[in-house]
């Protein structure tokens, strides 16, 4: 620091910037990292199935795969959308 | 039998070749029989930094081929007694090493040997994931920036899965974090990742820091192994390195910023704006 960084705007900390961003990235790999290959593609298709019926986004649906001792459990997790907000969204989309 | 480690980061150019010549001489100097093995088939580079380019005769593609044998491969380090260098082939051939060669060499070598130290290829490629399917233990090198961090995580997810030991069921292999051009001015500062932010996010133990330091440079392009600069920071903290893998209770040097006067303060030099 010199005298003159005081004069200087306050910026955010990037150290904790990159550390915010990293945890989350990492977090998000290790969670499919012991999965089988497929799972990303199965839950691609599994949202494009979902979204025909349902307005959902990638976001809301959450496929894990967790071993057990002699056998695998597939969990599927989807949010649906609030009833309200749905269908304004859908006249939204209507009208559109 | 010798002890298996390998020296690993994903990223390339965190410091995994200076590491691994480092530390191999460094427990050669503690009095174990060391042996280095470059893994980066086609980019040879181990040699260079340990300063023994122009004695390389045979190689390890040579020996793993069979068109050598270990003997005549090996160079033996001139400055230290008890350390070997096994250099990597030039080949451009990518599938030049194969399980069962490595295997094969990795035995006969095991059999002389106290430590063998495998200086992984950058990457994810075979060559990497040859560097670490044998290891009993890894040091996971990493520089405390974004793009390091992440690639550390995914190598510790493939020792986990695709090592040896994982896939025969035996005992974890045994993980060390080596935080490399670490400045405690910059992270102080908040502008680096420090010590506690990359341990938090990689959750494995920390066997050292290894500060930025011109010695590593000046070290490289000497051929000297940056360990044997015992007046340099670098060097002392590779000496602590290989005092902690054994055992010692080693404090952490070199990772709190020099206290500065109120007119350094105001008169920065330009050296430290560049660091």
């Amino acid at each position: 620091m010199s005298i003159f960084d005081y004069f200087r705007p306050h910026r955010r900390n990037s150290a904790s910037l990159a550390k915010e961003r990293l945890q989350i990235i990492v977090s998000h790999e290790r969670a499919t990292r012991n999965g089988p290959d497929f799972l990303p593609k199965l839950q691609e298709e599994l949202v494009g199935v979902i979204a025909k019926y349902v307005d959902i986004d990638e976001e809301q649906v959450k496929v894990a795969l967790e071993q057990r001792d002699e056998f695998s459990v597939l969990e599927l997790n989807i949010t649906l959308p609030d009833c309200e907000q749905a269908r304004k969204r859908q006249v939204e989309n209507a009208v559109a | 039998m010798a002890k298996i480690i390998v020296v690993t980061s994903g990223k390339g150019g965190v410091g995994k070749t200076t590491t691994s010549a480092a530390f191999g001489t460094g427990l050669a100097l503690r009095g174990y029989k060391t042996v280095v093995i470059d893994f980066d088939v086609g980019l040879r580079n181990l040699d260079l930094v340990m300063g023994c380019e122009r004695r390389v005769v045979y190689d390890f593609v040579n020996v793993v081929n069979e068109e050598s044998n270990l003997t005549q491969s090996l160079i033996k380090d001139k400055r230290v007694s008890n350390l070997y260098i096994l250099p990597a082939s030039q080949t451009r051939d990518k599938d030049a090493l194969t399980k069962e060669g490595v295997e094969r060499v990795l035995n006969e070598l095991s059999k002389e040997f106290d430590y063998i130290i495998c200086d992984s290829p950058a990457g994810i490629e075979k060559g990497a994931q040859l560097a670490l399917y044998f290891a009993d233990e890894a040091i996971i090198v990493t520089n405390p920036e974004v793009s390091s961090v992440r690639d550390s995580d995914r190598i510790l997810g493939i020792l986990a899965s695709k090592s040896r030991r994982s896939e025969n069921g035996q005992e974890h292999v045994k993980e060390h974090l080596l935080l490399t051009r670490y400045s405690p001015m910059r992270a102080e500062r908040g502008d680096m990742l420090n010590i506690q932010d990359v341990t938090d996010i990689l959750a494995i133990p920390l066997i050292g820091v290894i500060p930025e330091s011109k010695a590593v440079l000046q070290a490289s392009n000497a051929g000297v192994p940056v360990i044997l600069d015992k007046l340099s920071e670098a060097g002392q903290a590779y000496s602590d390195v290989v005092g902690r893998f054994l055992g010692e209770e080693r404090p952490h040097r070199f990772i709190n910023a020099q206290k500065k006067g109120i007119l350094s303060r105001i008169f920065k030099t330009k050296e430290e704006e560049t660091v």
